[in-house]
């Protein structure tokens, strides 16, 4: 225990760096995952023809080992921590675009009928009806896609993208525990803070008629 | 006025609606009833432009609606749904002023109007304006479904079956609500359901429809009194045509015997 101690006090700097490298790394795949998912999974709704095959598409890519869609970054990327984000941001986008999908195509019907026969245009349909209605699934999709990223980066390192994966991958090569066990611990704790955020934006979004269902 | 003319309306060659010719007064609550199927909630989207007849036209007060813009029309007809489909995310409030705001009324003016619909049937507005649907029981809900409807003074409302999710005590509360308040306001209403008692009720004249035509349209009594055929008894009922004779028979004896008492 006081060797562990021992190599974190020693070793502080470069896993403070290695944190912010996963966190970054994480970041900006899942928020262009979102960027990306979320206006397609609306645009899905409206195309009944084109979802099947859209989803159908992101779904194989979710199937794709995540070792061997790493591997498949190098020849068109090189290595780095940019494939290791391309990789990522790919992955990200199945939990976010299924839940904007099914979030939406969830909303009861005769609200959406409602609104259309008060005179609301599809827009309006759209903005102040089905978004903040499916705005609490949207969110709980981007916090799966959160974790996941978070846990899934650790793989970065395997492609010289950097990140915490450096040290278990490290560790493991030449039979640190420490340095495995730091690795191991801080992407868990990076994955628990991350769904604690996730957790209360989500909570943040959901509009206050849903959040409060008592009746009397 | 509401104005069908030769009325068709077929889905890949099932004819829903086969060649209406209807007139719907200013002012009155004209009921469409008949069996499932029998094409009355057709009938009804079709003036607002929920859904589009194949041939024929449909005109209010003169004017052609297939010419106006649908979004532009369903502001200025009230629609209340069966489900009644307040939006959860909003208040009661926003959800009475949805059409105003649409319309970018005046705030001051519509959020006056909104305590006064809300007065009128019994929801207090300090209570219940910032209150959520999710809050308020299942014949509140309609209620405020009801003056959601009337909120932007729309002189025409399409109402598909608004009372029948509701338990026997509350719909016939509303019902009474609602006759009570169609006095006071006036508006041409188009009220569908499946419910004869409702239909005596509530209406000014009753549409009775079966395949997608128009059966009968008289005023309730008369529909009691002369059923056009037995399809239409057969619908009223045996226990409500007999009532209704009887009431008549009494009535007529009354008026018979009265002068010989009547000291005027």
């Amino acid at each position: 225990m006081s060797e562990f101690i021992q190599f974190i006090q020693e070793r502080h700097e470069q896993i403070l760096l290695l944190i912010w490298e996963h966190s970054y790394i994480s970041f900006i795949a899942v928020m262009a995952g979102f960027l990306v998912s979320v206006p397609l999974g609306i645009i899905l709704t409206r195309t009944e023809k084109m979802n099947r095959y859209v989803i159908g598409f992101v779904n194989i890519l979710q199937t794709i080992p995540s070792l061997a869609l790493l591997g498949l970054m190098i020849p068109l990327l090189g290595i780095g921590a940019v494939p290791a984000i391309v990789a990522l941001f790919l992955y990200s986008l199945l939990p976010m675009l299924r839940n904007t999908f099914t979030g939406i195509m969830e909303v009861d019907p005769a609200l959406k009928e409602a609104a259309k026969g008060m005179g609301m245009t599809s827009f309006q349909i759209l903005w102040k009806v089905e978004l903040p209605l499916a705005i609490s699934i949207i969110m709980g999709g981007f916090r799966t896609a959160t974790i996941y990223t978070i846990s899934w980066a650790t793989l970065a390192a395997v492609i010289g993208g950097g990140g915490l994966g450096y040290l278990v991958f490290t560790g493991l090569g030449v039979a640190n525990d420490n340095m495995l066990l730091t690795g191991a611990l801080a992407t868990a704790m990076l994955a628990t803070i991350a769904d604690f955020i996730t957790r209360k934006i989500q909570n943040v979004c959901t509009p206050k008629g849903l959040r409060s269902n008592r009746a009397n | 006025m509401i104005s069908f003319h030769s009325v068709e309306m077929r889905i890949n060659d099932v004819s829903i609606i086969q060649k209406l010719d209807l007139q719907i007064k200013a002012g009155e609550l004209f009921v469409l009833i008949g069996p499932s199927g029998c094409g009355k909630t057709t009938t009804m989207k079709m003036i607002n432009r929920l859904i589009e007849p194949t041939s024929g036209r449909i005109e209010i007060n003169g004017e052609d609606v297939s010419l106006a813009d649908p979004v532009e029309l369903r502001r200025n007809i009230g629609y209340v749904i069966q489900q009644i489909a307040l939006f959860p995310h909003m208040t009661i409030g926003q959800n009475v002023s949805l059409v105003p705001r649409l319309k970018k009324a005046d705030q001051a003016q519509y959020e006056k109007k909104v305590d006064e619909l809300l007065d009128m049937v019994g929801l207090d507005p300090k209570v219940f304006k910032n209150r959520y649907p999710a809050e308020l029981s299942g014949g509140q809900q309609q209620r405020v479904g009801v003056i959601r409807a009337m909120a932007a003074d729309p002189p025409i409302i399409l109402m598909d079956e608004p009372f029948s999710a509701l338990d026997p005590i509350s719909r016939e509360q509303l019902q009474d609500e609602f006759v009570r308040l169609q006095k006071t306001i006036k508006k041409t209403i188009v009220f569908v359901t499946h419910d004869m008692d409702e239909a005596i009720k509530i209406s000014d004249r009753i549409c009775l429809m079966n395949n997608g035509a128009v059966v009968q349209v008289d005023s309730p009594e008369k529909l009691l009194q002369r059923p056009a055929n037995s399809f239409v008894a057969d619908f009223i009922g045996i226990k409500r045509l007999k009532g209704a004779q009887e009431r008549q028979a009494v009535s007529s004896a009354k008026k018979a015997t009265l002068p010989r008492w009547s000291i005027s």
